[in-house]
């Protein structure tokens, strides 16, 4: 058969979401962030809100968030993300206010932030790309490295005694009464990144019905921190993230 | 039983080259290319076996970069 015959418009299954435009990503190949962008674009496109968007860029390698999707974007300093969410929302009360973050921004130091803006209970939505790293300064320990894990700030790996264990901050917003939807995804499979799309819909038809603060955890990779091909990453994630950081909602109401 | 044909087109110059595309296709039909490269030096994903496409979206749904747009058509 001729592939000129599959390929035309009422063939077409899937595209790259209008709302991202042709900005060359500056991600790794195969960091997880290209791909969350992506579920954003289409899940706003299909709400037909690009007009009443205002996304919050975060600081940390999604910093560049604000080239590639054309929404209304407002750049927050580190970790700030929630409280500069807060104050658009609270002006805004009509308009979707999400904030885009990374474990080392949300988790680290944004903590007091994310944890009182989850307290009072704010209409906004939260996506966390948690990878267990500082991705943008060049692979250093975050609060959600795994125990044993490597990285440039403990190259024999994290020792829970001396450091720690790993945050899991997604349990912690889950307990607050201003906390409407905690779910923790991940887009390492075709089944997983629908699920993913599924739950940032809900999360953005949440802050719309103004029902509470909505937080969507995606566990990722970063397979450049992680120094493994990003096929490898995935199923090392597969392994050795999700016993300690289980998918499924913590809370949905 | 109705058969069903896909086709992907690699946008070639937004390729990076990351391979999840090839892992997450069932009928093992895309492939890196293995000496061609684009103009950021990527050895960007290609149709090895088109013929085998079912159109079924995973390699565009796991590409991190949306440089696949995926058609499908029944046959037969």
């Amino acid at each position: 058969m001729d592939t000129n015959n599959i390929v035309s418009p009422e063939n077409l299954v899937y595209a790259k979401p209008e709302l991202m435009n042709d900005t060359h990503m500056h991600y790794c190949p195969g960091c997880s962030h290209g791909v969350v962008h992506k579920l954003i674009g289409e899940v706003i496109g299909e709400l037909g809100l690009q007009e009443t968007t205002i996304g919050i860029a975060p600081v940390g390698c999604a910093v560049f968030a604000y080239k590639y999707l054309d929404i209304d974007w407002q750049e927050a300093a580190h970790g700030r993300a929630p409280a500069v969410a807060t104050a658009v929302k609270r002006l805004n009360p009509d308009k979707l206010v999400f904030t885009y973050q990374g474990d080392g921004d949300l988790a680290a130091i944004g903590t007091g932030e994310t944890i009182h803006a989850a307290n009072r209970g704010e209409n906004i939505a939260i996506i966390f790309i948690n990878n267990g790293i500082y991705g943008m300064t060049g692979g250093q320990m975050a609060p959600t490295t795994l125990d044993h894990m490597k990285t440039a700030t403990c190259p024999e790996g994290r020792d829970i005694n001396l450091m720690g264990p790993p945050l899991k901050i997604l349990d912690l917003l889950a307990l607050l009464d201003g906390v409407c939807l905690a779910t923790r995804q991940s887009v390492h499979s075709a089944a997983a990144v629908k699920k993913t799309k599924r739950m940032i819909k809900l999360a953005f038809e949440n802050s719309l019905a103004n029902k509470g603060l909505s937080i969507v955890e995606v566990v990722s990779t970063c397979n450049v921190g992680w120094k493994m091909t990003p096929a490898n990453a995935n199923e090392w994630m597969v392994e050795n993230m999700f016993p300690v950081y289980p998918m499924g909602d913590l809370k949905n109401i | 039983m109705a058969k069903v044909r896909g086709y992907v087109v690699v946008n070639i110059e937004r390729c990076k080259g990351c391979d999840l595309c090839v892992v997450a296709c069932p009928t093992d039909v895309l492939e890196l290319q293995p000496r061609e490269v684009n103009d950021r030096g990527y050895h960007y994903a290609y149709m090895k076996n088109p013929e085998d496409c079912i159109g079924c979206t995973n390699c565009a749904l796991v590409c991190p970069d949306a440089c696949l747009t995926v058609y499908r058509k029944k046959v037969g």
